[in-house]
């Protein structure tokens, strides 16, 4: 067999999988956000063509503005805390010590857990009358918060749950960053009288910034399509506090049955993710080729 | 600082991280009815086995779906993957980048879209409700990743290796089988970890490709356990610890494998 069709022959089983459960879903999506498509169409496989009607009626829902909004903050408020105490704690584990990588290897736990089981315990936490939290705030005179029943502490429940989950994420990335850079630049800063903030300042960051480069866009986009830890929390709600754009496109789908406008605001969420895929894609071209 | 105040410090660190997972094991641990009192312990003392007794029960049946699903994840991305990144690394096909350039696109599809026209397609196939359908979803994450990480792998493998393979008469398949999948074996495992993980965790396939009639993985149990009204938060916590036990054994004994697969996909050493 000539080296070409061997070539062929290895990656046709991966080829073939792409293009059914890739290539099909995709454009099946499309066809769908375009038809009015609903639980009879199942049965009866008749879908109306109806143009651009699912994107104007999801587009138009103003849980739509919500979910868009609340999936922005859900994004910026974990990215900006997971990586700040994510490089906090790279940097603070860096440093050889009695331990130091025993106790590194077990912040990786919250991140190895199925985000339905961190969802789950966060609930009891956050339990109003019998959560650890609000037994904590009471304990310091403070009142008790309806972490979940609130409409304004709703969202940084479930952000602040994320940003736990996303920790170790960063800390192992931007860890690996840090052990790339020379200790000799450190040991001549420290010559110079750089005390730790300077070295940080001029030799840390900005060595790391291909890797912060990478971290932040990768979180971006495993971010923005935030769905089990939502679910289990607060399920989208109190009244659409918690919605996101993926809560949302499952609930006009799989609550509403309405899959025309659930995959118009799939697509959405494509062209989302794809935008900042190609951000990153330009950014780590180098270390991928 | 000092080495052993800097170790306090990771120790303190760690704890405070932590705790919601010791909370976790200390729910379970309670009779439901100490979880209800004004101020929680923070001890499980005494200690009781219920919850896990009834999460075994009510749950056991699920834990054991969402091991299948997981395993067949495993099989199924390695067996489509490994032959792929061999492809890809040392055979070099003229479509091989562009084919590489679509796996580094479509993993950023989100999965509520995959899942969404995948509950149509699967209707039709009669895969909902079903190991082989769920198997086949969860690989739609797994697949790319597992070809992204092994090729990267491979393409460090000698080309010599190979060709001297080559030269004593070995066919291309003789070749992948004997000389590169045991070199590989350290990538092999790092995307077989990750396929398991991604597949016991999933819970939006699981969600939207079972209706609750059929077959139920733990992540889906978890789901509607929580959500009954009558929260019974110390089979809960006691069916989470169950289901956070993979994680936790993966953690243990395949540590270099997690750790090289969380950089692998994003920045190469």
């Amino acid at each position: 067999m000539s080296r070409r069709a061997a070539a062929i022959a290895f990656l046709l089983p991966a080829l073939l999988y792409v293009l059914v459960f890739f290539g099909y879903p995709l454009v099946y999506n499309l066809l769908m956000s375009l038809r009015d498509f609903s639980v009879r169409s199942f049965y009866t496989g008749q879908a109306p063509f109806v143009g651009v009607a699912n994107y104007v009626a999801a587009l138009g829902n103003p849980v739509f503005a919500r979910a868009a909004l609340n999936t922005v903050w859900f994004t910026v408020g974990s990215i900006v805390f997971q990586f700040g105490i994510g490089l906090a704690l790279a940097v603070f584990f860096n440093g050889r010590f009695l331990g130091s990588a025993t106790l590194r290897a077990l912040l990786l736990l919250p991140w190895l857990l199925p985000l339905v089981v961190s969802g789950a315990v966060w609930r009891w936490i956050f339990d109003q009358d019998h959560g650890v939290l609000n037994t904590a705030l009471r304990l310091v005179g403070l009142p008790a918060i309806p972490w979940l029943t609130d409409t304004g502490w709703a969202l940084p429940a479930v952000i602040l749950t994320n940003i736990w989950i996303g920790i170790p994420f960063n800390l192992v990335l931007l860890h690996g960053g840090l052990r790339a850079i020379p200790g000799s630049l450190y040991e001549a800063a420290a010559l110079d009288g750089a005390g730790g903030w300077q070295r940080f300042r001029s030799i840390t960051w900005p060595l790391l910034r291909p890797v912060t480069g990478i971290v932040l866009m990768l979180g971006l986009v495993y971010t923005i399509k935030v769905f089990d830890v939502i679910m289990v929390i607060t399920g989208g709600g109190p009244a659409n506090a918690t919605q996101t754009l993926t809560t949302f496109s499952y609930s006009l789908s799989f609550h509403d049955f309405a899959f025309g406008q659930g995959a118009a605001i799939g697509n959405v969420l494509i062209l989302v993710s794809t935008v900042f895929g190609f951000v990153y894609l330009r950014s780590a071209r180098e270390s991928l080729t | 600082m000092r080495g052993w105040i800097r170790t306090g410090v990771g120790v303190l660190i760690v704890l405070v991280l932590l705790f919601p997972l010791y909370w976790m094991l200390n729910a379970s641990l309670q009779p439901s009815g100490a979880l209800l009192r004004p101020t929680p312990e923070f001890l499980p003392l005494p200690a009781t086995l219920d919850g896990y007794r009834e999460a075994l029960a009510t749950q056991g049946g699920h834990l054991l779906s969402s091991l299948l699903v997981a395993g067949g994840t495993v099989v199924v991305s390695l067996v489509i993957a490994t032959p792929a990144a061999y492809s890809l690394a040392q055979l070099r096909w003229r479509g091989g980048p562009v084919f590489v350039f679509a796996l580094l696109i479509v993993q950023m599809i989100p999965g509520i879209v995959m899942a969404n026209s995948l509950y149509a397609l699967f209707g039709d196939l009669g895969l909902i409700d079903n190991y082989l359908g769920l198997v086949l979803a969860d690989s739609t994450a797994t697949v790319p990743f597992a070809i992204l990480v092994l090729r990267a792998f491979m393409v460090a493998i000698p080309r010599e290796l190979s060709e001297a393979a080559r030269v004593d008469g070995a066919g291309h398949w003789r070749t992948f089988v004997s000389i590169i999948v045991p070199v590989s074996r350290n990538a092999v495992v790092t995307a077989g970890v990750f396929a398991f993980l991604f597949a016991w965790a999933d819970f939006l396939f699981a969600m939207t490709l079972t209706t609750g009639q059929g077959i139920e993985p733990v992540t889906v149990g978890i789901y509607r356990f929580v959500g009954n009204q009558t929260a019974d938060w110390n089979g809960i916590m006691a069916t989470a610890v169950l289901a956070a036990i993979p994680a936790a054994i993966l953690l243990v004994v395949a540590q270099r494998y997690v750790v090289a697969g969380m950089t692998g996909g994003a920045v190469k050493e």
